[in-house]
Protein backbone atom coordinates (compact mmCIF):
# COMPACT_ATOMS: atom_id res chain seq x y z
CA UNK A 1 0.00 0.00 0.00
CA UNK A 2 2.91 2.10 0.54
CA UNK A 3 2.66 2.62 -3.09
CA UNK A 4 -0.61 4.41 -3.24
CA UNK A 5 -0.99 7.71 -2.76
CA UNK A 6 -3.82 9.72 -1.46
CA UNK A 7 -5.99 11.60 -3.18
CA UNK A 8 -5.91 14.86 -1.39
CA UNK A 9 -9.32 16.48 -2.06
CA UNK A 10 -11.10 17.80 0.94
CA UNK A 11 -14.58 19.61 1.72
CA UNK A 12 -12.62 21.75 4.64
CA UNK A 13 -9.84 22.98 1.52
CA UNK A 14 -11.40 25.61 -0.55
CA UNK A 15 -8.51 24.64 -2.66
CA UNK A 16 -9.97 21.32 -3.93
CA UNK A 17 -12.77 23.20 -5.61
CA UNK A 18 -13.07 23.30 -9.30
CA UNK A 19 -15.16 25.30 -11.89
CA UNK A 20 -15.10 23.13 -14.87
CA UNK A 21 -12.86 23.03 -18.09
CA UNK A 22 -8.99 23.41 -17.76
CA UNK A 23 -10.08 23.42 -14.08
CA UNK A 24 -7.60 20.58 -13.46
CA UNK A 25 -4.53 21.72 -15.57
CA UNK A 26 -2.25 24.50 -13.82
CA UNK A 27 -2.81 27.87 -15.00
CA UNK A 28 -2.78 28.92 -18.64
CA UNK A 29 0.54 31.11 -19.13
CA UNK A 30 -0.04 34.46 -21.31
CA UNK A 31 0.76 32.38 -24.76
CA UNK A 32 -1.50 29.47 -24.04
CA UNK A 33 -4.42 31.88 -23.05
CA UNK A 34 -3.51 34.08 -26.31
CA UNK A 35 -4.12 30.64 -28.01
CA UNK A 36 -7.43 29.59 -26.85
CA UNK A 37 -8.34 32.85 -27.75
CA UNK A 38 -7.35 32.12 -31.23
CA UNK A 39 -9.58 29.07 -30.85
CA UNK A 40 -12.78 31.46 -29.82
CA UNK A 41 -12.23 33.92 -32.47
CA UNK A 42 -11.50 31.51 -35.38
CA UNK A 43 -15.04 29.21 -34.42
CA UNK A 44 -16.13 32.69 -35.07
CA UNK A 45 -17.99 32.63 -31.24
CA UNK A 46 -17.93 36.54 -29.61
CA UNK A 47 -15.61 36.10 -26.66
CA UNK A 48 -17.24 37.18 -23.43
CA UNK A 49 -15.25 37.58 -19.80
CA UNK A 50 -17.08 36.33 -16.60
CA UNK A 51 -15.43 36.35 -13.22
CA UNK A 52 -16.47 35.70 -9.25
CA UNK A 53 -15.63 35.60 -5.67
CA UNK A 54 -14.05 31.92 -5.19
CA UNK A 55 -17.43 31.58 -2.37
CA UNK A 56 -19.52 31.56 -5.32
CA UNK A 57 -18.12 29.93 -8.43
CA UNK A 58 -21.12 27.24 -7.92
CA UNK A 59 -23.57 29.96 -9.24
CA UNK A 60 -24.49 29.78 -13.10
CA UNK A 61 -24.32 33.42 -13.64
CA UNK A 62 -20.79 34.93 -12.62
CA UNK A 63 -20.30 38.85 -12.79
CA UNK A 64 -20.60 39.94 -16.20
CA UNK A 65 -17.31 41.98 -17.63
CA UNK A 66 -18.54 44.51 -19.40
CA UNK A 67 -20.78 43.24 -22.38
CA UNK A 68 -19.52 39.89 -24.81
CA UNK A 69 -17.66 41.33 -27.36
CA UNK A 70 -19.82 40.68 -30.28
CA UNK A 71 -17.68 40.14 -33.31
CA UNK A 72 -14.49 40.97 -31.76
CA UNK A 73 -11.51 39.49 -33.55
CA UNK A 74 -8.50 40.75 -32.44
CA UNK A 75 -6.45 38.47 -29.63
CA UNK A 76 -5.00 41.35 -28.16
CA UNK A 77 -8.25 43.36 -27.36
CA UNK A 78 -9.76 40.47 -25.66
CA UNK A 79 -6.51 39.34 -23.76
CA UNK A 80 -6.53 42.66 -23.02
CA UNK A 81 -9.93 42.54 -21.29
CA UNK A 82 -9.40 39.55 -19.63
CA UNK A 83 -6.01 41.74 -17.63
CA UNK A 84 -7.93 44.45 -17.05
CA UNK A 85 -10.85 42.43 -15.44
CA UNK A 86 -8.26 40.45 -13.50
CA UNK A 87 -6.87 43.91 -11.83
CA UNK A 88 -10.19 45.23 -11.22
CA UNK A 89 -10.98 41.79 -9.45
CA UNK A 90 -7.46 40.79 -7.72
CA UNK A 91 -9.22 38.37 -5.60
CA UNK A 92 -11.71 37.24 -8.25
CA UNK A 93 -12.08 33.34 -10.26
CA UNK A 94 -11.80 34.68 -14.16
CA UNK A 95 -13.22 32.94 -16.74
CA UNK A 96 -13.11 32.99 -20.65
CA UNK A 97 -16.67 32.20 -22.63
CA UNK A 98 -17.16 31.93 -26.60
CA UNK A 99 -20.74 32.48 -27.40
CA UNK A 100 -21.73 30.12 -30.29
CA UNK A 101 -24.94 31.99 -31.48
CA UNK A 102 -25.51 29.38 -34.06
CA UNK A 103 -25.77 26.90 -30.90
CA UNK A 104 -27.58 29.16 -28.88
CA UNK A 105 -25.31 28.22 -26.07
CA UNK A 106 -21.71 28.82 -24.97
CA UNK A 107 -19.00 27.22 -27.06
CA UNK A 108 -17.04 26.80 -24.80
CA UNK A 109 -16.18 28.08 -21.08
CA UNK A 110 -12.86 27.96 -19.85
CA UNK A 111 -10.91 29.39 -16.11
CA UNK A 112 -8.21 31.40 -17.00
CA UNK A 113 -7.46 32.67 -14.01
CA UNK A 114 -7.54 30.94 -10.43
CA UNK A 115 -7.51 33.44 -7.65
CA UNK A 116 -5.27 32.44 -4.62
CA UNK A 117 -7.34 30.84 -1.65
CA UNK A 118 -5.82 30.41 1.40
CA UNK A 119 -7.54 28.06 3.34
CA UNK B 1 -61.57 6.17 -56.65
CA UNK B 2 -58.43 7.22 -58.47
CA UNK B 3 -58.84 8.28 -62.58
CA UNK B 4 -55.89 7.29 -63.74
CA UNK B 5 -56.34 3.55 -62.90
CA UNK B 6 -60.12 2.56 -63.25
CA UNK B 7 -60.52 -0.16 -60.72
CA UNK B 8 -60.68 -3.64 -62.57
CA UNK B 9 -63.10 -6.22 -61.89
CA UNK B 10 -62.62 -7.93 -59.06
CA UNK B 11 -60.42 -11.09 -60.22
CA UNK B 12 -59.48 -13.91 -57.16
CA UNK B 13 -56.32 -15.11 -57.22
CA UNK B 14 -52.12 -14.75 -57.02
CA UNK B 15 -50.81 -11.79 -58.70
CA UNK B 16 -47.04 -10.90 -58.98
CA UNK B 17 -46.31 -7.88 -56.33
CA UNK B 18 -44.12 -6.74 -58.96
CA UNK B 19 -47.26 -5.86 -61.16
CA UNK B 20 -48.68 -3.59 -58.28
CA UNK B 21 -45.69 -2.75 -56.15
CA UNK B 22 -42.18 -2.39 -57.80
CA UNK B 23 -42.42 0.91 -59.86
CA UNK B 24 -39.10 2.50 -61.01
CA UNK B 25 -40.49 5.31 -62.27
CA UNK B 26 -41.38 6.67 -59.37
CA UNK B 27 -40.16 10.12 -57.81
CA UNK B 28 -40.33 10.09 -53.86
CA UNK B 29 -42.13 12.76 -52.38
CA UNK B 30 -41.02 15.11 -49.21
CA UNK B 31 -43.84 13.13 -47.21
CA UNK B 32 -43.03 10.00 -47.71
CA UNK B 33 -41.23 7.67 -45.67
CA UNK B 34 -38.63 6.00 -47.19
CA UNK B 35 -36.46 2.65 -46.44
CA UNK B 36 -33.47 1.48 -47.77
CA UNK B 37 -33.50 -2.90 -47.34
CA UNK B 38 -30.96 -4.66 -48.19
CA UNK B 39 -32.31 -8.05 -49.48
CA UNK B 40 -30.53 -11.38 -49.86
CA UNK B 41 -33.68 -13.47 -51.97
CA UNK B 42 -34.57 -17.21 -52.30
CA UNK B 43 -32.22 -18.24 -55.16
CA UNK B 44 -34.36 -18.13 -58.33
CA UNK B 45 -36.43 -14.98 -57.39
CA UNK B 46 -35.73 -12.29 -59.96
CA UNK B 47 -34.79 -8.80 -57.75
CA UNK B 48 -37.60 -6.72 -58.45
CA UNK B 49 -40.16 -9.14 -57.74
CA UNK B 50 -38.64 -9.50 -54.37
CA UNK B 51 -37.91 -6.06 -53.74
CA UNK B 52 -41.72 -5.44 -54.91
CA UNK B 53 -42.41 -8.32 -51.83
CA UNK B 54 -40.63 -6.18 -49.33
CA UNK B 55 -42.81 -3.42 -50.23
CA UNK B 56 -46.22 -5.07 -49.99
CA UNK B 57 -45.42 -6.72 -47.42
CA UNK B 58 -44.16 -4.21 -45.58
CA UNK B 59 -47.32 -1.81 -46.59
CA UNK B 60 -51.21 -2.58 -47.85
CA UNK B 61 -50.02 -6.27 -49.38
CA UNK B 62 -51.20 -9.48 -48.82
CA UNK B 63 -50.29 -12.63 -50.52
CA UNK B 64 -53.36 -13.10 -52.13
CA UNK B 65 -56.01 -10.82 -53.76
CA UNK B 66 -58.95 -9.79 -51.60
CA UNK B 67 -62.17 -8.35 -52.88
CA UNK B 68 -62.19 -5.32 -49.85
CA UNK B 69 -59.03 -4.13 -52.04
CA UNK B 70 -61.25 -2.63 -54.07
CA UNK B 71 -62.99 -0.43 -51.39
CA UNK B 72 -60.44 2.21 -50.86
CA UNK B 73 -57.78 3.43 -52.75
CA UNK B 74 -54.83 0.94 -52.69
CA UNK B 75 -53.01 3.11 -55.50
CA UNK B 76 -52.19 5.86 -52.85
CA UNK B 77 -51.79 3.64 -49.55
CA UNK B 78 -49.02 1.25 -51.30
CA UNK B 79 -45.70 0.97 -50.17
CA UNK B 80 -43.82 1.22 -54.16
CA UNK B 81 -40.52 -0.52 -54.43
CA UNK B 82 -38.38 2.65 -56.72
CA UNK B 83 -34.98 1.69 -56.99
CA UNK B 84 -32.53 -1.43 -56.85
CA UNK B 85 -28.72 -1.02 -56.44
CA UNK B 86 -25.87 -3.70 -56.14
CA UNK B 87 -24.48 -4.06 -52.40
CA UNK B 88 -20.51 -3.24 -52.88
CA UNK B 89 -18.58 -6.42 -52.83
CA UNK B 90 -21.96 -8.85 -52.72
CA UNK B 91 -22.91 -10.78 -55.20
CA UNK B 92 -25.75 -12.52 -53.63
CA UNK B 93 -27.66 -9.09 -52.12
CA UNK B 94 -28.94 -5.83 -53.30
CA UNK B 95 -30.62 -2.16 -52.08
CA UNK B 96 -34.42 -1.52 -52.11
CA UNK B 97 -35.48 1.65 -51.64
CA UNK B 98 -39.04 1.89 -50.58
CA UNK B 99 -41.37 4.70 -50.54
CA UNK B 100 -44.47 4.63 -48.06
CA UNK B 101 -47.07 7.32 -48.44
CA UNK B 102 -47.76 9.55 -45.33
CA UNK B 103 -51.29 8.12 -45.02
CA UNK B 104 -50.01 4.66 -43.82
CA UNK B 105 -48.88 5.77 -40.11
CA UNK B 106 -50.21 7.21 -36.99
CA UNK B 107 -48.49 10.72 -36.61
CA UNK B 108 -45.53 10.86 -33.68
CA UNK B 109 -45.77 6.68 -33.31
CA UNK B 110 -42.25 5.56 -33.71
CA UNK B 111 -44.17 2.01 -32.83
CA UNK B 112 -46.42 2.56 -35.40
CA UNK B 113 -43.99 3.20 -38.83
CA UNK B 114 -41.81 0.00 -37.61
CA UNK B 115 -44.23 -2.20 -36.73
CA UNK B 116 -44.98 -1.66 -40.71
CA UNK B 117 -41.46 -1.60 -42.10
CA UNK B 118 -39.82 -4.43 -39.64
CA UNK B 119 -43.16 -6.15 -39.22
CA UNK B 120 -44.44 -9.67 -40.84
CA UNK B 121 -41.97 -8.93 -43.91
CA UNK B 122 -39.00 -10.24 -41.82
CA UNK B 123 -39.96 -13.50 -41.95
CA UNK B 124 -41.10 -13.63 -45.81
CA UNK B 125 -40.67 -16.32 -47.34
CA UNK B 126 -39.74 -14.94 -50.79
CA UNK B 127 -36.42 -13.55 -49.02
CA UNK B 128 -33.71 -15.47 -47.43
CA UNK B 129 -32.24 -12.53 -45.33
CA UNK B 130 -33.34 -8.96 -45.11
CA UNK B 131 -31.73 -5.53 -43.24
CA UNK B 132 -33.38 -2.11 -43.02
CA UNK B 133 -30.27 -0.26 -43.68
CA UNK B 134 -31.94 3.65 -43.40
CA UNK B 135 -35.29 5.27 -43.00
CA UNK B 136 -35.69 8.77 -43.71
CA UNK B 137 -38.45 10.04 -41.89
CA UNK B 138 -40.11 13.49 -43.30
CA UNK B 139 -40.01 16.81 -41.50
CA UNK B 140 -43.95 16.01 -40.74
CA UNK B 141 -42.81 12.62 -38.53
CA UNK B 142 -40.45 14.36 -37.01
CA UNK B 143 -42.30 16.60 -36.16
CA UNK B 144 -44.90 15.22 -34.67
CA UNK B 145 -42.38 13.08 -32.19
CA UNK B 146 -41.27 14.40 -28.91
CA UNK B 147 -37.89 13.99 -29.39
CA UNK B 148 -35.07 14.12 -26.63
CA UNK B 149 -36.63 15.39 -23.30
CA UNK B 150 -33.99 18.35 -23.05
CA UNK B 151 -30.85 17.86 -25.78
CA UNK B 152 -27.51 18.48 -25.86
CA UNK B 153 -27.62 22.41 -25.54
CA UNK B 154 -30.11 22.42 -22.36
CA UNK B 155 -28.01 19.73 -20.86
CA UNK B 156 -25.03 21.99 -20.50
CA UNK B 157 -26.86 24.89 -19.04
CA UNK B 158 -28.02 22.40 -16.68
CA UNK B 159 -24.89 21.04 -15.85
CA UNK B 160 -22.32 24.38 -16.27
CA UNK B 161 -20.18 22.68 -18.64
CA UNK B 162 -19.11 23.69 -21.68
CA UNK B 163 -16.42 23.52 -24.47
CA UNK B 164 -15.03 19.29 -23.75
CA UNK B 165 -16.29 16.23 -23.79
CA UNK B 166 -18.19 15.12 -20.10
CA UNK B 167 -16.58 12.14 -18.34
CA UNK B 168 -18.52 9.17 -16.77
CA UNK B 169 -17.72 5.71 -16.04
CA UNK B 170 -19.97 2.89 -15.41
CA UNK B 171 -19.68 1.49 -11.76
CA UNK B 172 -17.93 -2.18 -11.31
CA UNK B 173 -18.59 -5.08 -10.84
CA UNK B 174 -21.88 -4.41 -12.70
CA UNK B 175 -23.83 -7.05 -10.35
CA UNK B 176 -23.08 -8.01 -6.51
CA UNK B 177 -22.33 -4.66 -4.79
CA UNK B 178 -24.41 -3.70 -1.86
CA UNK B 179 -25.97 -0.17 -2.10
CA UNK B 180 -23.70 1.40 0.56
CA UNK B 181 -20.55 0.45 -0.98
CA UNK B 182 -21.74 0.83 -4.86
CA UNK B 183 -22.27 4.35 -3.40
CA UNK B 184 -18.73 4.72 -2.31
CA UNK B 185 -17.52 3.75 -5.70
CA UNK B 186 -19.71 6.45 -6.98
CA UNK B 187 -18.47 9.16 -4.61
CA UNK B 188 -14.82 8.19 -5.16
CA UNK B 189 -15.24 8.52 -9.11
CA UNK B 190 -16.92 11.84 -9.11
CA UNK B 191 -15.05 13.11 -6.39
CA UNK B 192 -11.75 12.75 -8.02
CA UNK B 193 -13.35 14.30 -12.13
CA UNK B 194 -15.81 13.34 -13.47
CA UNK B 195 -19.27 14.41 -14.23
CA UNK B 196 -21.50 11.73 -14.28
CA UNK B 197 -21.12 7.77 -12.80
CA UNK B 198 -23.81 4.80 -14.02
CA UNK B 199 -25.46 2.24 -13.42
CA UNK B 200 -25.01 -0.67 -15.96
CA UNK B 201 -27.83 -1.80 -18.09
CA UNK B 202 -29.06 -4.58 -16.22
CA UNK B 203 -28.80 -3.10 -12.57
CA UNK B 204 -32.15 -3.00 -12.10
CA UNK B 205 -33.65 -4.29 -8.48
CA UNK B 206 -31.93 -7.04 -7.32
CA UNK B 207 -31.70 -8.60 -3.71
CA UNK B 208 -28.43 -7.87 -3.14
CA UNK B 209 -29.26 -4.15 -3.99
CA UNK B 210 -32.78 -2.95 -3.93
CA UNK B 211 -33.02 0.19 -6.12
CA UNK B 212 -34.56 2.75 -3.26
CA UNK B 213 -31.20 1.66 -1.27
CA UNK B 214 -29.09 2.47 -4.18
CA UNK B 215 -30.90 5.80 -5.74
CA UNK B 216 -30.74 7.25 -1.71
CA UNK B 217 -26.51 6.29 -1.36
CA UNK B 218 -25.89 7.54 -5.05
CA UNK B 219 -27.53 10.53 -3.97
CA UNK B 220 -25.40 10.95 -1.00
CA UNK B 221 -22.51 10.13 -3.09
CA UNK B 222 -23.62 13.25 -5.72
CA UNK B 223 -24.00 15.60 -2.82
CA UNK B 224 -20.86 15.25 -1.22
CA UNK B 225 -18.98 15.37 -4.41
CA UNK B 226 -20.92 18.02 -5.40
CA UNK B 227 -19.60 20.22 -2.09
CA UNK B 228 -16.16 19.19 -2.48
CA UNK B 229 -15.44 20.12 -5.81
CA UNK B 230 -18.04 22.90 -6.69
CA UNK B 231 -18.82 21.23 -10.02
CA UNK B 232 -22.54 19.53 -11.01
CA UNK B 233 -22.50 15.95 -11.02
CA UNK B 234 -24.62 12.58 -11.22
CA UNK B 235 -25.54 9.36 -11.48
CA UNK B 236 -27.46 7.89 -14.42
CA UNK B 237 -29.87 6.22 -12.21
CA UNK B 238 -31.67 3.08 -13.91
CA UNK B 239 -35.14 3.12 -13.45
CA UNK B 240 -35.94 0.22 -16.13
CA UNK B 241 -38.33 -1.64 -14.54
CA UNK B 242 -40.83 -5.29 -14.94
CA UNK B 243 -43.36 -2.88 -15.98
CA UNK B 244 -44.15 0.73 -16.25
CA UNK B 245 -46.18 1.76 -13.24
CA UNK B 246 -42.57 0.14 -11.05
CA UNK B 247 -40.71 2.51 -13.34
CA UNK B 248 -42.44 5.54 -13.00
CA UNK B 249 -41.99 4.89 -9.49
CA UNK B 250 -38.99 4.92 -9.76
CA UNK B 251 -38.78 7.93 -11.44
CA UNK B 252 -40.82 9.85 -9.44
CA UNK B 253 -38.53 9.07 -6.28
CA UNK B 254 -35.40 10.25 -8.12
CA UNK B 255 -37.37 13.54 -8.52
CA UNK B 256 -38.17 13.38 -5.13
CA UNK B 257 -34.23 12.73 -3.49
CA UNK B 258 -33.53 15.83 -6.44
CA UNK B 259 -31.25 13.88 -8.50
CA UNK B 260 -30.62 15.46 -11.93
CA UNK B 261 -30.48 12.27 -14.83
CA UNK B 262 -32.11 8.87 -15.04
CA UNK B 263 -31.52 5.96 -17.35
CA UNK B 264 -33.52 3.55 -19.35
CA UNK B 265 -32.38 0.41 -21.17
CA UNK B 266 -34.71 1.35 -24.29
CA UNK B 267 -34.76 -1.59 -26.43
CA UNK B 268 -35.79 -4.19 -23.28
CA UNK B 269 -37.86 -1.48 -21.92
CA UNK B 270 -39.82 -1.11 -24.90
CA UNK B 271 -40.47 1.88 -27.70
CA UNK B 272 -43.74 2.85 -26.03
CA UNK B 273 -42.52 2.84 -22.74
CA UNK B 274 -39.70 5.18 -23.85
CA UNK B 275 -41.23 7.55 -25.21
CA UNK B 276 -43.70 7.77 -22.50
CA UNK B 277 -40.85 7.81 -19.78
CA UNK B 278 -38.65 10.60 -22.06
CA UNK B 279 -41.85 12.91 -22.53
CA UNK B 280 -42.23 11.90 -18.33
CA UNK B 281 -38.47 13.34 -18.03
CA UNK B 282 -39.17 16.53 -20.31
CA UNK B 283 -42.26 17.63 -17.49
CA UNK B 284 -39.93 17.43 -14.66
CA UNK B 285 -37.09 18.25 -15.98
CA UNK B 286 -34.89 15.10 -15.67
CA UNK B 287 -32.32 14.34 -18.15
CA UNK B 288 -32.17 10.73 -19.57
CA UNK B 289 -29.68 8.54 -20.40
CA UNK B 290 -29.93 5.59 -22.68
CA UNK B 291 -28.35 2.12 -23.05
CA UNK B 292 -28.46 0.39 -26.14
CA UNK B 293 -28.19 -3.27 -24.71
CA UNK B 294 -29.86 -5.76 -26.72
CA UNK B 295 -28.92 -3.36 -30.02
CA UNK B 296 -26.46 -6.71 -31.22
CA UNK B 297 -28.80 -9.36 -31.42
CA UNK B 298 -30.76 -6.71 -33.95
CA UNK B 299 -28.18 -4.88 -35.59
CA UNK B 300 -25.27 -7.32 -35.37
CA UNK B 301 -25.31 -9.75 -38.40
CA UNK B 302 -25.08 -7.57 -41.48
CA UNK B 303 -27.60 -9.12 -43.73
CA UNK B 304 -30.28 -9.69 -41.83
CA UNK B 305 -32.29 -6.91 -38.68
CA UNK B 306 -31.74 -3.69 -38.88
CA UNK B 307 -28.62 -1.23 -39.29
CA UNK B 308 -27.96 0.48 -35.63
CA UNK B 309 -28.39 3.94 -37.65
CA UNK B 310 -31.89 2.89 -37.43
CA UNK B 311 -31.80 2.39 -34.19
CA UNK B 312 -30.47 5.61 -33.50
CA UNK B 313 -32.68 7.49 -35.33
CA UNK B 314 -35.75 5.50 -33.62
CA UNK B 315 -34.17 6.88 -30.30
CA UNK B 316 -33.98 10.48 -31.09
CA UNK B 317 -37.96 10.15 -32.05
CA UNK B 318 -38.72 8.45 -29.37
CA UNK B 319 -36.48 11.18 -26.83
CA UNK B 320 -33.30 10.44 -25.00
CA UNK B 321 -30.49 12.61 -24.35
CA UNK B 322 -28.13 10.38 -24.09
CA UNK B 323 -27.79 6.99 -26.23
CA UNK B 324 -24.53 4.73 -26.46
CA UNK B 325 -22.80 4.85 -29.87
CA UNK B 326 -19.82 2.56 -29.74
CA UNK B 327 -16.42 4.08 -29.20
CA UNK B 328 -14.72 2.79 -32.57
CA UNK B 329 -11.27 2.33 -30.51
CA UNK B 330 -12.32 0.48 -27.22
CA UNK B 331 -13.26 -3.70 -27.38
CA UNK B 332 -17.09 -3.29 -28.62
CA UNK B 333 -17.49 -3.49 -32.22
CA UNK B 334 -17.62 -0.04 -34.32
CA UNK B 335 -16.44 0.46 -38.01
CA UNK B 336 -15.30 3.94 -37.36
CA UNK B 337 -16.91 5.77 -40.66
CA UNK B 338 -20.20 4.17 -39.67
CA UNK B 339 -20.04 4.83 -36.48
CA UNK B 340 -19.42 9.04 -37.39
CA UNK B 341 -22.21 8.61 -39.82
CA UNK B 342 -24.90 7.31 -36.86
CA UNK B 343 -23.39 10.10 -34.43
CA UNK B 344 -24.19 12.88 -36.36
CA UNK B 345 -27.20 11.48 -37.02
CA UNK B 346 -27.76 11.75 -33.14
CA UNK B 347 -26.63 15.32 -33.13
CA UNK B 348 -26.38 17.68 -36.37
CA UNK B 349 -29.73 19.26 -37.21
CA UNK B 350 -29.59 18.14 -41.21
CA UNK B 351 -27.38 14.94 -42.12
CA UNK B 352 -26.84 14.46 -45.94
CA UNK B 353 -26.72 11.34 -47.76
CA UNK B 354 -23.45 9.40 -47.22
CA UNK B 355 -22.61 6.72 -48.23
CA UNK B 356 -19.17 6.76 -47.48
CA UNK B 357 -20.63 6.61 -43.91
CA UNK B 358 -23.62 4.03 -44.84
CA UNK B 359 -25.91 7.34 -44.85
CA UNK B 360 -28.65 6.90 -47.65
CA UNK B 361 -30.82 9.52 -47.22
CA UNK B 362 -30.36 13.01 -46.27
CA UNK B 363 -32.28 13.34 -42.90
CA UNK B 364 -33.92 16.89 -42.11
CA UNK B 365 -34.45 16.87 -37.86
CA UNK B 366 -36.01 20.23 -38.26
CA UNK B 367 -36.01 21.64 -34.56
CA UNK B 368 -35.65 18.71 -32.41
CA UNK B 369 -32.60 18.54 -30.22
CA UNK B 370 -29.81 16.47 -30.58
CA UNK B 371 -28.91 13.57 -28.60
CA UNK B 372 -25.63 13.11 -26.85
CA UNK B 373 -23.18 9.74 -28.27
CA UNK B 374 -21.93 8.43 -25.64
CA UNK B 375 -18.70 6.31 -25.66
CA UNK B 376 -18.74 3.26 -23.38
CA UNK B 377 -16.86 0.01 -23.14
CA UNK B 378 -12.83 -0.75 -23.03
CA UNK B 379 -11.38 2.71 -23.40
CA UNK B 380 -8.86 4.47 -21.04
CA UNK B 381 -6.31 7.49 -21.11
CA UNK B 382 -4.11 6.39 -23.81
CA UNK B 383 -7.54 6.28 -25.94
CA UNK B 384 -8.10 9.95 -25.08
CA UNK B 385 -6.55 12.38 -27.98
CA UNK B 386 -8.34 9.64 -30.52
CA UNK B 387 -11.53 9.85 -28.93
CA UNK B 388 -11.72 13.80 -28.57
CA UNK B 389 -10.75 13.75 -31.85
CA UNK B 390 -13.09 11.68 -33.37
CA UNK B 391 -16.18 12.64 -30.93
CA UNK B 392 -15.42 16.40 -30.80
CA UNK B 393 -16.91 18.03 -27.54
CA UNK B 394 -20.31 17.07 -27.87
CA UNK B 395 -20.53 13.89 -26.27
CA UNK B 396 -19.89 11.89 -23.13
CA UNK B 397 -17.22 9.39 -22.69
CA UNK B 398 -17.09 6.51 -20.18
CA UNK B 399 -14.29 4.63 -18.28
CA UNK B 400 -15.42 2.05 -16.42
CA UNK B 401 -12.35 0.14 -16.05
CA UNK B 402 -10.23 2.96 -16.88
CA UNK B 403 -11.50 4.66 -14.03
CA UNK B 404 -12.11 1.63 -11.61
CA UNK B 405 -9.03 0.11 -12.51
CA UNK B 406 -6.45 2.69 -11.49
CA UNK B 407 -4.09 1.08 -9.11
CA UNK B 408 -4.58 3.85 -6.65
CA UNK B 409 -8.54 4.03 -6.58
CA UNK B 410 -10.94 5.49 -8.07
CA UNK B 411 -10.39 8.95 -7.53
CA UNK B 412 -7.29 8.85 -8.70
CA UNK B 413 -8.55 7.34 -11.98
CA UNK B 414 -10.84 9.99 -12.63
CA UNK B 415 -8.50 13.04 -12.01
CA UNK B 416 -6.06 10.76 -14.50
CA UNK B 417 -9.14 11.14 -17.09
CA UNK B 418 -9.87 14.63 -16.19
CA UNK B 419 -6.76 15.61 -17.00
CA UNK B 420 -6.03 13.41 -19.81
CA UNK B 421 -9.37 15.36 -21.62
CA UNK B 422 -8.67 19.22 -20.43
CA UNK B 423 -4.93 18.59 -22.06
CA UNK B 424 -6.45 17.09 -25.20
CA UNK B 425 -8.76 19.78 -25.62
CA UNK B 426 -6.52 22.46 -25.06
CA UNK B 427 -3.78 21.07 -27.34
CA UNK B 428 -6.87 20.68 -29.92
CA UNK B 429 -8.04 24.10 -29.24
CA UNK B 430 -3.97 25.31 -29.83
CA UNK B 431 -4.41 23.53 -33.16
CA UNK B 432 -2.31 20.44 -32.39
CA UNK B 433 -2.64 17.24 -34.24
CA UNK B 434 -4.39 14.72 -31.65
CA UNK B 435 -3.81 11.80 -33.08
CA UNK B 436 -0.74 12.14 -34.20
CA UNK B 437 0.34 13.30 -30.99
CA UNK B 438 -1.47 12.15 -28.45
CA UNK B 439 1.61 10.44 -26.62
CA UNK B 440 3.61 13.83 -26.00
CA UNK B 441 0.40 15.59 -24.97
CA UNK B 442 -0.16 12.86 -22.60
CA UNK B 443 3.12 12.60 -21.35
CA UNK B 444 3.35 16.23 -20.86
CA UNK B 445 0.31 16.78 -18.84
CA UNK B 446 1.51 13.59 -16.89
CA UNK B 447 4.09 15.71 -15.42
CA UNK B 448 1.58 17.96 -13.27
CA UNK B 449 -0.63 15.21 -12.92
CA UNK B 450 1.07 11.71 -11.16
CA UNK B 451 -2.74 10.28 -10.92
CA UNK B 452 -2.23 10.44 -15.17
CA UNK B 453 1.52 9.52 -15.36
CA UNK B 454 0.39 5.98 -13.18
CA UNK B 455 -2.31 5.51 -15.62
CA UNK B 456 -0.31 5.58 -18.47
CA UNK B 457 2.39 3.29 -16.80
CA UNK B 458 -0.98 0.81 -16.08
CA UNK B 459 -2.62 1.18 -19.58
CA UNK B 460 0.18 1.09 -22.06
CA UNK B 461 -0.16 -2.13 -23.50
CA UNK B 462 -3.54 -2.94 -23.75
CA UNK B 463 -4.54 -2.85 -27.41
CA UNK B 464 -7.98 -4.05 -28.94
CA UNK B 465 -7.77 -5.05 -32.35
CA UNK B 466 -10.58 -7.73 -33.56
CA UNK B 467 -12.02 -7.15 -36.53
CA UNK B 468 -14.99 -5.28 -36.65
CA UNK B 469 -18.21 -7.96 -37.88
CA UNK B 470 -20.55 -5.53 -39.32
CA UNK B 471 -18.36 -3.04 -41.78
CA UNK B 472 -19.60 -1.06 -44.11
CA UNK B 473 -20.66 -2.31 -47.63
CA UNK B 474 -17.49 -1.65 -49.95
CA UNK B 475 -15.82 -3.76 -52.41
CA UNK B 476 -12.53 -5.43 -50.63
CA UNK B 477 -11.79 -7.59 -54.01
Amino acid sequence: MSDVQDYSSRLSDPNSRKMGTFSYLPQLTDDELRKQVEYIVAKGWNPAIEHTEPENATSNYWYMWKLPMFGETDVDAVFQEVELCKTANPKNHVRLVGYDNFKQSQGTAMVVHRAEIRA
Amino acid sequence: MNAQNPPGKYSAGVKEYRETYWEPNYTPKESDILACFKITPQPGVPREEAAAAVAAESSTGTWTTVWTDLLTDLEYYKGRAYAIEDVPGDDESYYAFIAYPMGLFEEGSVVNVFTSLVGNVFGFKAVRALRLEDVRFPLWFVATCDGPPHGIQVERDKLDKYGRPFLGCTIKPKLGLSAKNYGRAVYEALRGGLDFTKDDENVNSQPFMRWRDRFEFCQEAIEKAEKETGERKGHYLNVTAPNVEEMYKRAEFAKEIGTPIIMSDYLTLGWAAQASLSRWCRDNGMLLHVHRAMHGVIDRHPKHGINFRVLAKMLRLLGGDHLHSGTVVGKLEGDRAATLGWIDLMREKVVKEDRSRGIFFDQDWGQMPGVMPVASGGIHVWHMPALVNIFGDDACLQFGGGTLGHPWGNAAGAAANRVAVEACVKARNEGRELEKEGKDILTKAAQHSPELKIAMETWKEIKFEFDTVDKLDVAHR
